[in-house]
């Protein structure tokens, strides 16, 4: 029995690619979504395992292995421990609190002195010395090349002698001087992307220059200066080097936290896995809420 | 778009008064006297030659930060409106300089001295000793050499990052969920990756990928073993945290493309290999060399991953040069030998951004 309408065979073929190209590009998509999920998954999952567990190499929760919060309350984060005094959950909650500190103040100074020196660059002139505005923005972007290791040294003997050596202010001083370039770099572009006409009606109006900033730039800037607070944001709560030069005992920060845990070798991969996943649970977080700023953020100066 | 700016222009009659230059002029000088008296006299102190003196530094860093806000305070006495534009870059200015230069500076007299932090007497200065020393140090060529390695991988994480972003740029359902999912090793700390990948899922006995890899028929799996695997697999972690990092950035670049162009050389009958190839990949030119310089500079800086996995080994077949250092630093008593070693690769880093920023300009100058 034939249809009675029948598609052209020509036609057929391109239904055919036309599915076979999604197929692929659905695999392809599929594929890379588990390298990049698995790794989180495993993480998450081991933290919930027992040694047997690990050793058998069970993979997925209530079907081959029953979870337990052995791992967390290693923590001391198990909903049986969690109304009890745990000093290693103080001790935890304290490296936590440490790089949330950190990395809150220094992305928020960073993004304040580089939206300022961002804004004045892309709309004055300045002459310091034999620089111009081109060799400010230069002389700025190119803090990016430094590699961190160069100031190790010379910071670890400053903050000795100004007793700021394992303190939360000396690696929020870093840490700015770190992101401070990516800073400049994504608001140059924004600032560069608002129309002068709005300040200079301002001006008209009567405000001043920083006025003008203050009430009319700003709130235009607002989802860009956004953007690079998130990704300062996480540039320094996932730092290390520093962290584990400048610090011991006071400031240490989660990184040092999870560093100084990995050397120790035997199978409570558990406890481990518990604190990876704390590690990393709140930039996770953030990726799937704010996702939208951080692709802007990293967009701002890919496109001009 | 230009840099040069004065795109806001003002015009402004300031009638700054004598008076009110000088209050400016002294507030500037008074406090920087301030900062030289209280320097000059910690360092009395520190030296042994006087007694009166603070335990720390400390009160100079005040006295400093006190200077800087005069400084820019002073800006405003004596410039009026112009000193109000100024104030928009100076604190920046002011804030890089005194952390970047000062240090670079001190870094450049470490590196020629030999000094034992332990010991109390400070710095010896000992001419090119550390150089000589440096030039024989197979170790640190060789980190040097394994940098060119890592800078070369760039290059396929640069292939599959704009496959990525051309699969997030297709038509495709659940575009939303993709792009977050394909993000999220960016938001990693590479010190946590360090665990999850290298020290869990590539254990030998109960890891997961030792498993897979015994399943499809290697016997006796072992990530790190060997030195091209090893640096191999560190070079595979640092590229599954920042491929995102890349794709972003082409993926930004692809959407910002002229819509009419690409459905013009659909009507003129071009393949889809054929409209990547003549169409898309001219255009993404700027973007994807955006993407790979600051791709190499974040590359240069790799440390974590190998300090927490590997610390430098098999034999130093993994170590970068911070990597390198970090032990340096670490295990060894002269640290003037680290700072010269981390100051010849700035050297390095600088000459070969240049070239690459020189070279880039002039490929792109050139008509494709």
């Amino acid at each position: 029995m034939s249809a009675i309408f029948k598609d052209h065979d020509a036609d057929r073929k391109v239904r055919v690619k036309w599915w076979s190209s999604r197929v692929a590009i659905y695999a392809a998509l599929i594929t890379w979504a588990i390298i990049c999920l698995f790794p989180i998954y495993w993480t998450l999952t081991t933290s919930f395992k027992l040694a047997p567990d690990v050793m058998r190499g069970n993979m997925i929760p209530w079907w081959d292995y029953t979870p337990r919060w052995k791992g967390w309350e290693s923590l001391g984060l198990s909903p049986r421990l969690i109304g009890e005094v745990s000093t290693v959950r103080e001790e935890f909650l304290k490296r936590f609190y440490n790089s949330a500190i950190v990395a809150v103040s220094a992305s928020m100074l960073a993004v304040i002195l580089g939206s300022l020196a961002a804004y004045g660059l892309s709309r004055f002139n300045y002459r310091f010395g034999f620089m111009r505005n081109s060799d400010i923005s230069f002389f700025f972007l190119s803090q990016m090349i430094l590699p961190p290791v160069v100031l190790a040294l010379p910071f670890l003997v400053l903050y000795k002698s100004l007793d700021l050596l394992d303190s939360r202010i000396g690696l929020i001083l870093l840490y700015t001087l770190m992101v401070l370039p990516i800073v400049i770099w994504i608001m140059r572009d924004q600032f560069q992307g608002i129309p002068v006409e709005l300040e200079e009606a301002a001006l008209v109006d009567g405000l001043g220059i920083w006025g003008a900033f203050v009430q009319i730039v700003l709130p235009i800037a607002l989802p860009g200066m956004v953007a690079a607070f998130i990704l300062s944001l996480v540039l320094c709560w996932n730092e290390y080097f520093f962290a584990a030069l400048l610090t011991s005992t006071d400031a240490k920060t989660l990184p040092v936290m999870v560093a100084s845990q990995t050397g120790s070798q035997g199978i409570n991969w558990w406890s481990m896995a518990a604190l990876s996943s704390a590690a990393i649970m709140p930039l996770v977080v953030v990726a799937i809420f704010l996702e939208k700023y951080i692709i802007k953020g990293m967009a701002a100066g890919a496109v001009k | 778009m230009s840099t040069e700016g004065d795109l806001l222009h003002t015009v402004t009659a300031d009638n700054i008064s004598e008076s009110r230059r000088r209050l400016g002029r002294m507030m500037v000088w008074g406090s920087a006297a301030v900062f030289f008296l209280l320097a000059a006299m910690q360092f009395l102190h520190d030296t042994g030659h006087s007694d009166i003196g603070f335990a720390t530094w400390r009160p100079v860093l005040f006295a400093y930060l006190l200077w800087a806000t005069a400084l820019c305070g002073a800006q405003v006495v004596v410039n009026g409106e112009k000193g109000k534009r100024t104030l928009f870059v100076l604190p920046a200015a002011l804030f890089v300089i005194s952390l970047v230069v000062f240090p670079l500076l001190f870094a450049l007299y470490v590196s020629f001295t030999n000094w034992n932090l332990a010991s109390l007497n400070g710095p010896q200065p000992n001419g090119w000793d550390n150089m000589r020393q440096m030039w024989s140090d197979a170790f640190y060529w060789n980190a040097l050499k394994n940098m060119v390695y890592y800078v070369l991988a760039v290059s396929v994480e640069y292939v599959i990052a704009f496959g990525l972003a051309l699969l997030l740029n297709a038509q495709i359902r659940a575009r939303k969920f993709f792009r977050v999912v394909f993000l999220l090793p960016l938001m990693l700390s590479p010190v946590a990756v360090s665990w999850m990948v290298g020290k869990s899922m590539m254990e030998i006995r109960f890891g997961p990928l030792a498993r897979l890899a015994r399943d499809l028929g290697w016997d006796s799996p072992s990530f790190f073993g060997t030195p091209e695997m090893a640096r191999f697999m560190i070079m595979a972690m640092d590229a599954w945290t920042f491929i995102p990092f890349m794709m972003i950035m082409l993926l930004a670049g692809l959407q910002a493309l002229p819509r009419e162009v690409i459905e013009a050389s659909k009507v003129d009958g071009a393949s889809g290999w054929q409209s990547f190839k003549e169409v898309i990949f001219p255009l993404m030119l700027p973007v994807s060399v955006t993407a790979i310089v600051i791709r190499i500079i974040f590359k240069l800086k790799l440390a974590d991953i190998i300090i927490n996995i590997t610390s430098g080994g098999p034999g130093g077949a993994t170590d970068s040069v911070t990597s390198f250092i970090f032990r340096e630093y670490r295990d060894r008593s002269n640290v003037g030998y680290g700072t010269l070693l981390a100051m010849v690769y700035l050297v390095l880093i600088v000459i070969f951004i240049t070239l690459l920023l020189k070279a880039v300009s002039r490929f792109m100058e050139r008509p494709a």
